[in-house]
């Protein structure tokens, strides 16, 4: 079983099967947001509370959900890679983060837009999910700003790793501290955003599209990092042979 | 239709399922573009070092 | 004895001579304590001069205005936590040193704290009074300064010791200290509001004081990674 793990952690390994699992993530994830938005945005009730505003939800929490996975994601690889030292790790927090960043933006597009018409305002600063979710998005600039900022790859690697690892510790702290603050400053009912308890109709296109945005994260991860793999390796003797190869891949 | 109206609020709902549609579309390009971009770089930068050798 | 024979300092001795080191060095050059008070009062003082200096506005903003004035102002002094060192060697010195790194890096930071985090609640009621702030408030304003402070000096030499060496250091070491500082601030600023509106305000000062006790274990240690790292 170890071997299949040091295996993967082989850079041309990783190389030649990433490509696999990246379709193999891709195309039931299509299929799972196709019925998920379907019946999302035409099959499930409307919401008496809210109408039919209520189905950003089918693409505000998968969004959010993934914002915070993918950030989980950055610094568990962090930790391997500078625990067991697997280049591979790096790899994929490197090309975890600007995913990250996109989903976390998204997630905040789409929870400002339900805002306006649920509350009548653009921003409201008292909801402590979209605050925690703008503070995810600074940690994420962090991230990538020192990552940008050190020219040597590996020492790179190892401060964004220690980054990472100090950041979730603090996005939890993060998270409570604004919900404390936001019940001290509430000054109008904020509504929850997913109402009373879900009826099956509404909640199966949600599950749906949080399971298939996940694997499309999961597929673009791969390639991304099959591609940071590419650019690390580049004086390497596998990535040469390869290149010289006849059959001419991409 | 009425669909498309969303109860008046189609505007909101549209633009955010169009913002996640751009968001994946954008993604899903920028990882090709730069893996055939990373890829060809290093293939010319090996192809013209064959060359000299 | 020869220098072989000589037992290695206690883990007391180095830690006090690290601190003592640096409080000598701030000692000879002042401005680098004086700096960032002279900017924790300026912008206490921009925000009447923009917002308007009535009373209302004042007691209503003074908790939030010099909460945030202070953090800025930890924020400057912190750009100079490990630079002069590694400008000049010692950084490295230190690094080989058998004294545990973690210790060494927390001596530096109880001295950039007394140098820092200290003065700015020694002034602070100074410019809370000009905000009108009532003499119990104030005194809850020196406590959450104090136990904030302390944790801004520790979160703030993990950035420091990530981004020394690095030319365009000062914005990125902003940029990675301000997500990590929102707790504090949330809690201290708001804590001392609390007291101001005469409510029970203990939960912020236990949060506080757990927070710093935290951050007091645990950052050292991530401070020691980043400084090893940075200096490869």
């Amino acid at each position: 079983m170890w071997k299949w793990f040091h295996q993967l952690a082989s850079p041309p390994h990783f190389y030649r099967i990433a490509p696999i699992f990246s379709a193999v993530l891709l195309l039931p994830g299509l299929a799972l947001i196709a019925y998920g938005v379907y019946s999302g945005l035409f099959l499930a009730p409307m919401d008496y509370q809210q109408g039919d505003a209520f189905r950003i939800i089918y693409i505000h929490v998968p969004s959010a959900y993934l914002s915070m996975m993918a950030y989980m994601i950055m610094a568990v690889a962090g930790g391997i890679g500078l625990i067991w030292r697997m280049k591979l790790a790096h790899a994929v927090a490197a090309s975890a983060a600007p995913l990250g960043a996109w989903f976390t933006f998204l997630a905040l597009a789409t929870g400002s837009i339900w805002g306006r018409p649920m509350w009548g305002t653009w921003w409201e600063w008292a909801d402590p999910r979209m605050m925690s979710e703008l503070i995810l998005l600074f940690f994420y600039f962090g991230y990538m700003a020192l990552r940008g900022a050190i020219d040597d790859t590996a020492k790179a690697d190892k401060a964004a790793a220690v980054l990472a690892l100090v950041g979730v510790v603090n996005v939890i702290i993060v998270h409570y501290s604004v919900e404390w603050w936001s019940s001290l400053h509430q000054g109008q009912t904020i509504m929850a955003k997913d109402g009373p308890a879900m009826d099956p109709a509404m909640l199966y296109p949600l599950l749906a599209n949080i399971f298939g945005f996940t694997l499309l994260f999961g597929s673009l991860l791969l390639r991304r990092t099959r591609t940071e793999v590419l650019f690390r390796e580049r004086r390497t003797r596998w990535v040469k042979e390869m290149i010289l190869a006849p059959e001419g891949q991409s | 239709m009425e669909s498309l109206a969303m109860g008046g609020y189609g505007a909101y709902v549209w633009t955010c399922f169009g913002l996640a549609a751009a968001v994946l579309i954008i993604n899903e390009w920028r990882v090709r573009a730069r893996q055939s971009a990373v890829y060809k770089e290093i293939e010319v930068r090996i192809k013209a070092l064959e060359e000299s050798a | 004895m020869t220098d072989r024979e000589r037992p290695m300092p206690s883990l007391l001795d180095g830690l006090i001579a690290v601190a003592r080191r640096d409080l000598l060095l701030a000692w000879k050059r002042p401005g680098d304590v004086l700096n960032p008070l002279f900017f924790f009062a300026m912008v206490c003082t921009l925000f009447p001069l923009a917002v308007g200096p009535s009373a209302e506005q004042l007691t209503f903003s003074g908790p939030g205005v010099l909460w945030v004035a202070a953090l800025l102002a930890m924020l400057i002094s912190l750009n100079s936590l490990f630079i002069s060192d590694f400008d000049d060697g010692s950084l490295e010195q230190l690094l080989v040193s058998p004294q545990p790194l973690p210790l060494v890096g927390l001596g530096k930071t109880i001295s950039h704290w007394l140098t820092s985090g200290l003065p700015l609640v020694l002034v602070s009621p100074i410019v809370a009074i000009t905000y009108r702030m009532q003499g119990d408030v104030v005194l809850v304003l020196m406590l959450t300064l104090t136990l904030g402070t302390i944790s801004l000096s520790l979160l703030g030499s993990i950035g420091a010791a990530l981004t020394v060496g690095l030319h365009r250091g000062t914005a990125l070491l902003s940029l990675l200290i301000l997500p990590l500082s929102m707790p504090v601030l949330i809690i201290g600023a708001n804590t001392v509001s609390l007291a101001a509106g005469n409510e029970t305000y203990s939960a912020g000062i236990w949060a506080l004081s757990a927070y710093a006790v935290g951050t007091l274990s645990l950052a050292p240690y991530a401070t020691a990674a980043a400084l090893r790292i940075s200096n490869e």
